[in-house]
């Protein structure tokens, strides 16, 4: 090839190549996201790009940590990423999320008041998150274990289930689950060794610890567990979507709530494109969609609980208010708090090797 | 004479230089640096994020031996290490001497292949497949209770030996590879000549052969001690209740908690207790070397 015809085709090339890389990012909204948690539906991702034009691409994490460590480690990569409203706080204090201009988002209005005013999503009156979705850590049960689904948080000391007990991974999780079990406010644990010996004594009835959906899945697919804590969306998924006999327990001591919202990362290029998806994810056609098909947590939007039959799991017994007496909402919780639990969880785990 | 030999000396390191440059370049940048940085670290009582204070502490290091709980696991660890070790000469070892000396031709390069699959696989892949495996009512316990008359219970997942298992089946390779080397080398001739002056095969093997082959046996022992010590993906998947070892208490510091500082000291203890261990073995490695 004669040099010029080179050049020009280099040229080309480059031209070519970046006009094409400039559209895309134009065009694309980095989403990060628990795996196999709504955001990443095919069809849900197929609607919204055939709606709005912009491409979505999914990262995901497996622990909150993880999630804050890639938002601070690859600034600008992400558009939205969920944060549970507990380390909303953090993410804000480390400047890693900008405030959100809700008159964007259509569907945030219909947000139940008590949800969108939350003080961990609000900072001087700017959003840093819009509440998505919410649910529980509760118990779930493998219905073959049983005749009838328990009451009692205590049916995981039973000595009945001896090994065939699971519980997730996380300390926090862990000690909050201690707090209940031993009547205390999980976002104010005034008696840590009771939580200690609690655990302490549950400890031998584990056969191992789980940390993502999928292994509790397996678990129950293969017959080694009755009982063990769960989320209250991913024990609706394992029912509906991989239809295993999973049921939900919400014990009468109580559990843990949490609150799942989305934020744009300070620094997204495509803050357009994030407003649209995150108003997509809080559409009720999109809600009602995804718990017939998959199954879901509750929705924070009421217009799209309501669209939901009246018998649904997540509008009779979610919207139950003796269920929601009975719940506690996760609180912020200090760096320190969180070392000083993971201190604790290693030490139970060491101590039943 | 000594001065001409130190002038090749240097003429031979100056023309070694262009072919070494790169591999310290790659080892500057991609080990030496992230490496400093991490010790750099472990000194810290903060990671510098997002404008946050910090200072410099040793309390990282002190806080290994205020909690009884690291010394307990790292001991933990190093038995893990000492009898994955122990099970990869067991089970290595003969194979490779059927590699070098018994199979020829066709069959060894079967039998090789066989031996480096593993290497070829994906390890969290290789750790799944043992699940399925060594669970209850896995392809073990269903296997074996469909060939034997009595009933037997395997359920072998979420256990100590499980992780003992997957390890093994990790790093056996390394132990094959290097005894495989050594073993080759030593000469027939050798063997033939203990056997004619009335050796048993037991004496044999004692007096001649392993002492030939002893510098793989140690180089495959320390390739797959140090990094068992450290492991924490076996452990975690197929240990369950008690996957609890060194190697996970770290990850658990940079994953969970984002305690860098508290994961790298950590780290270094670990390394410099592998040290020493590797240290005091020393005389016996060099006598084998």
């Amino acid at each position: 090839m004669r040099m010029p015809d080179l050049t020009a085709l280099l040229t080309a090339t480059a031209v070519f190549t970046s006009a094409l890389t400039l559209a895309a990012s134009a065009g694309e909204v980095h989403v990060l996201n628990w795996k196999g948690y709504g955001a990443d539906e095919p069809w849900a991702v197929a609607a919204f790009e055939k709606a709005t034009g912009n491409k979505v691409v999914n990262d995901f994490f497996n622990s909150e940590q993880e999630m804050l460590t890639k938002i601070r480690t690859n600034p600008g990569l992400y558009d939205v990423v969920m944060i549970n409203a507990a380390f909303n706080d953090q993410a804000m204090a480390e400047k890693l999320i900008q405030p959100i201009d809700t008159s964007k988002l259509p569907n945030y209005a219909d947000i139940s008041k008590d949800k969108a005013s939350s003080p961990m999503l609000d900072h001087d009156g700017k959003v840093y998150g819009v509440p998505w979705v919410w649910g529980l850590t509760a118990l779930a049960i493998n219905e073959k274990s049983f005749d009838k689904p328990p009451t009692s948080i205590a049916e995981m000391w039973d000595a009945a289930h001896k090994g065939r007990v699971v519980i997730r991974d996380d300390a926090v999780e862990a000690v909050q689950f201690g707090a209940i079990a031993t009547g205390q406010n999980i976002n104010d644990i005034k008696d840590m060794d009771a939580v200690k010996t609690k655990l302490t004594s549950l400890m031998p009835q584990i056969k191992t610890f789980w940390s993502s959906e999928n292994d509790w899945n397996q678990l129950v697919a293969s017959n080694q567990i009755d009982i063990g804590t769960y989320w209250s969306g991913s024990a609706d998924r394992a029912k509906t979507h991989f239809k295993l006999p999973v049921s939900l327990v919400i014990p009468q001591e109580g559990a843990v709530a949490w609150l799942d919202a989305f934020s744009i990362p300070a620094g997204s290029k495509n803050v357009a494109g994030a407003e649209a998806f995150i108003n997509y994810m809080i559409d009720p056609k999109f809600y009602v969609e995804w718990v017939t098909k998959v199954g879901a947590p509750v929705s924070a939007n009421t217009k799209a609980v309501e669209a939901l039959p009246e018998d649904a799991f997540n509008r009779k017994v979610m919207g139950d208010p003796e269920v929601a007496k009975r719940i506690q909402f996760q609180a912020p919780i200090t760096d320190k708090q969180r070392e000083a639990y993971l201190a604790l969880w290693q030490q139970l785990k060491v101590d039943v090797k | 004479m000594a001065a001409q030999g130190a002038a090749a000396r240097r003429g031979g390191l100056r023309s070694a230089l262009p072919l070494l440059a790169p591999a310290y370049l790659w080892l500057t940048v991609a080990i030496f640096l992230p490496l400093s940085a991490m010790v750099f670290f472990s000194f810290m009582t903060e990671l510098p994020l997002a404008g946050k204070p910090w200072a410099f502490t040793s309390g990282n290091y002190a806080a290994f031996f205020l909690q009884s709980l690291y010394p307990t696991l790292l001991l933990a660890s190093l038995r893990l290490g000492l009898e994955v070790t122990l099970w990869c000469i067991v089970i290595g070892y003969p194979a490779a001497y059927v590699l070098a000396k018994v199979l020829k031709g066709r069959s060894r390069e079967a039998i090789f292949l066989l031996v480096i699959l593993p290497f070829w696989s994906n390890g969290l892949v290789r750790i799944f497949s043992w699940a399925m495996v060594l669970r209850e009512g896995g392809i073990l316990d269903t296997a074996l209770n469909a060939v034997l008359p009595f009933k037997i219970n395997i359920d072998l997942m979420y256990s100590y030996p499980a992780v003992i298992i997957g390890l093994v089946h990790s790093y056996v390779p390394y132990m094959v590879l290097t005894c495989y080397l050594t073993l080759q080398a030593v000469d027939d001739s050798l063997i033939e000549a203990g056997r004619s002056l009335g050796a048993s095969r037991l004496q044999l093997l004692k007096r001649v052969i392993v002492p030939l082959s002893l510098p793989g046996l140690v180089a495959g022992a320390a390739l797959i001690f140090v990094p068992v010590v450290g492991s924490f993906m076996e452990p975690r998947i197929l240990g369950g209740r008690t996957g609890t070892f060194y190697g996970t208490v770290i990850e658990d510091q940079f994953v969970a908690v984002f305690n860098w500082p508290l994961g790298a000291a950590l780290s270094f203890i670990l390394l410099a207790v592998v040290l020493v261990i590797l240290a005091l073995a020393s005389p016996v490695l060099r006598r084998a070397a």
